[in-house]
């Protein structure tokens, strides 16, 4: 059986026969809905013939705590085009960014979804939940997010959660968290929680996750924090272009100077590449116009839990706790530059021998995973 | 030390707003407004790196991503002193006006053309017509016959599937559109071309910024180092994209948007008298090659208008403590000094208290605090921020490009001035500015250009980024004019950190509940005597929420004479 019975689910028609109509009483129905819907009688038939054959997969988004920088990502998406996802692969039936109808009206269509489709629709959240003061820090048509996400949540297939609010509470969840802002996936339990994190994630990112589901009709393969493989497998530090310099120890000091002209590395003026998994050194933004980086300015770390609180911007990344291996190559690093090019080259040296060390890490790594595959 | 906390920018400009109003003989006889979201982000910036902040406070929006950024930069660079090289002055104002295009497309498109245009009716319209008519008011090549007869077919096929998504359960049929078949299709068709368009025209920033949504900023100038000789930097290809996109997007606007919208208010006149509000209008203006310290210089200049008053415009001072003042009466926070006082930014504090009803609730008690958005008066005066105040004061100072822009289009509308107070003068507004933008961006590019040949490549200036050479403590403003209006960033820097930082956003002053002396704020003064058809489709409030572009997704409560409880409909801005 599919993982999404939807495309195969009853359709209006088989609803409608078990529910002891007789097949006139449907053709009723379609020719009422097409008068409804202001077509000729001609367009009837066509009526009938889509409700009686497939569905466009059903999806609810909610905005909670956020800035719609997704929903924005979302639309940016190049491919697939978010107009021909819109109409040709899935049923945005709620979406407070997109659709025509507002509050009351919108509420009705959200609530037929979730009754029609029962089990089958996937629900998208953006934005984290505060649970402080009984929730009240954010309410939409008078009722908590909390109280909205659990109804949303009960029937719904499976969850996505877009972004690094709802995935792990992104900036307004860093110190002190005044709200109580929660992620998604420690409100929500019994259900599977695609993570895509990112402030926000690359829009082809957002399109490709769903894409994944209406095109497999399964959900991609998660990694062990929820985040999907295709995606997040990769750090941003392995897929750099950049990547040359740092091993030869070559890095901007400062922003704007020669080295910064060249293209240099910019782990030494914050970049959180070797500490952050995502697509962007692979797949790029806005259809692989640039990234962070290519345009000179590090990474942050911006689909890394707690990235906010993990160091400042301008911070070395070696300089906090947990940065691992790197922080050797920083102390070489700062004692061979600015010295001579005699110690520049001792340090290219001791950064070829680190290298090598991360290769037979790397090795470590892929045998492990061959075996992980087998 | 000064008690801070609270304000939480992300109410003010992106979260959940909800406007209760009161409808009798079919009119709005009162209105309310309240931002039910709160993230206290100027807590959470306390005690941090103040060259962070700029990443920080972006994030009070996706929408109008860039423009906190932007303002954040300029408060930082106020308060150390910090001179930002020319190129990088130009880059910022690239991405502004980028920003700028993207914004307003969308807004008309995506957020507010459903208002007005009738998506059901649309498969009524015949497509020869349709063709013809759109050749008519523009020369935009998709204009065939075969290109909106398959425009058609495909929404038809759409709407047949019965599976209607984000069209379902809107207002189609409703009295109040207007608009013939055939000019709806055309609204519908580029409805779906703009969808396509605006992911092309962020490009601009993505290019300098290396992502959108959320660029990336730096204090003392940008990061992206020129380089006209290394494929890592700005070089001749990066620039010409730029280029390209610019003249893509200016395009796209003169020949699609802007006969779009003079097409369709064209049918909407009456709601040229309708929306109006307080007539008074601020700016703290922006665009210039010379950064937000040389106010001579804006494109958009600053200014304060009030009752309406075009021939006299009034100057602001962001900085003085008895021009900008935040109020909390009706909002749901404490002041050390008490309720009813007034305090400037620099002096900015606010502990949350919500003392609303519980959730789940039906409707707000107005008779006491109702927001969690403060409200600010200039000079004790409620104000309306957007473009329409820009237009507005860039047209009372009688500065050419605006005269001409705004002359051309009461002429061509065969409306009197007065029409632009009003909704439909502000959504009007919106796309005149937007042209002129389009316009700018262009000439900042040439000036990018002749700096760079000139061997001035120069992006960043670094001798103040590091903290050991800032005074102990320092005090600085941003300004700037977002998208959506007037913004203002207040920084107080000591030891290197963040002492306290407070935004006053444009949405805070149009969207904020109404003061100590029942002064009402833009929104709940423009949805007085909005006609209401029928209560329950509450079109007409959408409209006029609408044309201020709402940085809020917001829930409208709606009442009938007798007080009773209607419908309720939520308003869902980006």
């Amino acid at each position: 059986m599919p993982f999404f019975p939807s495309r195969e689910m009853p359709t209006y028609l088989e609803e409608a026969t078990r529910k002891g109509y007789s097949r006139r009483d449907f053709a009723k129905f379609c020719t009422m809905m097409g008068a409804f819907m202001g077509l000729e009688a001609s367009g009837v038939a066509q009526v009938t013939q889509a409700l009686e054959t497939k569905k466009r997969l059903p999806v609810i988004w909610l905005h909670f705590q956020e800035c719609t920088c997704c929903s924005e990502s979302f639309i940016r998406s190049s491919h697939p085009m978010v107009a021909d996802l819109l109409l040709d692969q899935i049923s945005l039936d709620y979406s407070e960014t997109l659709m025509a109808a507002s509050g009351f009206q919108a509420e009705e269509a959200m609530k037929h979804t979730m009754e029609k489709h029962k089990g089958e629709y996937i629900l998208c959240v953006e934005g984290s939940v505060p649970t402080a003061a009984d929730g009240v820090y954010c309410m939409i048509g008078g009722k908590t997010s909390l109280q909205i996400l659990e109804e949303a949540a009960e029937n719904a297939k499976a969850i996505i959660a877009w972004g690094s609010c709802a995935s792990n509470g992104c900036v307004q969840a860093a110190k002190p968290n005044p709200t109580s802002a929660t992620p998604i996936h420690k409100l929500v339990k019994g259900k599977t929680v695609i993570k895509v994190p990112g402030c926000p994630p690359i829009g082809e990112v957002m399109a490709g996750v769903i894409v994944h589901v209406v095109t497999f009709d399964r959900l991609p393969e998660l990694d062990n924090i929820g985040r999907p493989k295709a995606f997040y497998s990769k750090r941003v530090h392995d897929t750099c272009y950049r990547r040359p310099f740092y091993d030869a120890g070559l890095y901007v000091e400062s922003f704007d100077d020669q080295n910064a002209k060249k293209g240099y590395c910019l782990y030494k003026v914050g970049c959180k590449g070797p500490s952050t998994y995502n697509a962007c050194g692979v797949m790029r933004w806005n259809n692989g116009v640039s990234f962070p980086i290519q345009s000179g300015h590090g990474c942050f770390g911006c689909s890394e839990e707690n990235y906010w609180d993990n160091g400042r911007l301008y911070e070395r990344a070696s300089a906090f706790p947990g940065f691992g291996i790197e922080a050797d190559a920083d102390k070489v690093g700062m004692a061979a530059l600015g010295v001579t090019a005699g110690a520049l080259a001792v340090h290219a040296v001791a950064t070829n021998l680190r290298k090598k060390k991360l290769v037979s890490n790397l090795e470590k790594e892929g045998k492990q995973s061959e075996k992980d595959l087998e | 030390m000064t008690k801070r906390i609270v304000v939480d920018p992300v109410t003010r400009i992106e979260g959940h707003l909800r406007v209760e109003a009161e409808i009798e003989n079919g009119k709005i006889k009162d209105a309310y407004s309240s931002g039910t979201m709160v993230r206290l982000l100027e807590e959470i910036l306390t005690g941090r790196d103040p060259r962070d902040a700029w990443a920080f406070v972006g994030r009070v929006c996706g929408v109008c991503t860039s423009t906190h950024s932007l303002t954040s930069v300029r408060c930082v660079e106020d308060a150390l002193g910090i001179v930002v090289p020319p190129n990088a002055e130009l880059v910022r104002n690239l991405m502004f006006c980028a920003l700028y295009m993207h914004d307003h497309v969308v807004h008309f498109y995506h957020l507010h053309a459903m208002d007005w245009v009738d998506v059901v009716n649309a498969l009524k319209a015949d497509p020869k017509k349709t063709s013809e008519l759109a050749q008519s008011i523009s020369n935009w090549p998709k204009s065939s016959v075969g290109y909106f007869t398959d425009i058609q077919n495909r929404i038809k096929k759409f709407v047949e599937s019965g599976q209607l998504g984000i069209f379902a359960n809107g207002y189609w049929g409703h009295p109040a559109y207007k608009l013939p078949a055939e000019v709806n299709l055309i609204g519908l068709a580029h409805y779906l071309e703009a969808l396509d368009w605006q992911k092309e025209i962020v490009k601009v920033q993505t290019i300098f910024g290396g992502k959108n949504p959320h660029p990336n900023y730096l204090v003392g100038g940008m990061a992206c180092a020129i380089a006209t000789d290394d494929v890592s930097g700005i070089n001749a290809e990066r620039l010409a994209y730029v280029h390209h996109l610019l003249k893509q997007g200016k395009d796209f606007i003169e020949q699609v948007y802007i006969p779009d919208l003079m097409a369709i208010a064209s049918f909407y006149k009456d709601w040229g008298g309708i929306g109006g509000g307080l007539g008074n209008f601020m700016a703290y203006g922006d665009l210039s090659a010379n950064g937000s310290k040389d106010p001579a210089t804006f494109l958009f200049p600053s200014g304060v208008i009030l009752n309406k008053d075009l021939s006299k415009v009034h100057e602001v001072d962001v900085r003085k403590n008895d021009e900008i003042q935040e109020f909390i009466t009706n909002s749901w926070y404490d002041y050390e000094g008490g309720k009813d006082k007034g305090l400037h930014p620099w002096e900015g504090e606010s502990k949350i208290n919500y003392t609303g009803p519980k959730p789940p609730f039906e409707q707000l008690d107005v008779s006491q605090a109702y927001s969690f958005l403060k409200t600010p008066r200039w000079k004790g005066h409620a104000m309306e921020v957007g473009p329409l105040a820009r237009v507005l004061i860039g047209y009372a100072k009688g500065v050419p490009a605006f005269k001409e822009v705004v002359d051309a289009a009461l002429s061509q509308l065969q409306v009197p001035a007065t029409a632009l107070f009003s909704t439909l003068g502000r959504t009007a507004a919106r796309g005149l500015e937007c042209k002129l933008v389009a316009t700018w961006a262009l000439d900042f590019y040439d000036q990018l250009i002749d700096n760079i040949k000139k061997g001035d490549t120069r992006m960043a200036n670094t001798d103040k980024f590091d903290p050991s050479t800032w005074p102990a403590e320092a005090k600085g403003v941003g300004t700037g004019e977002a998208p959506r209006g007037a913004l203002a960033h207040y920084i107080n820097i000591k030891d290197g950190k963040i002492a306290n930082y407070q935004l006053v956003v444009p949405t805070t002053w149009n969207a904020s509940p109404r003061d100590g002396k029942g002064q009402r704020s833009a929104y709940e003064a423009a949805l007085l005597d909005t006609p209401v058809h029928d209560p329950n489709l509450p079109l007409e409030i959408i409209r006029t929420i609408h044309s201020f572009d709402p940085c809020l997704a917001c829930s409208v409560h709606i009442y009938d004479e007798h007080g009773n409880h209607v419908s309720r409909v939520s308003v869902l801005g980006e």
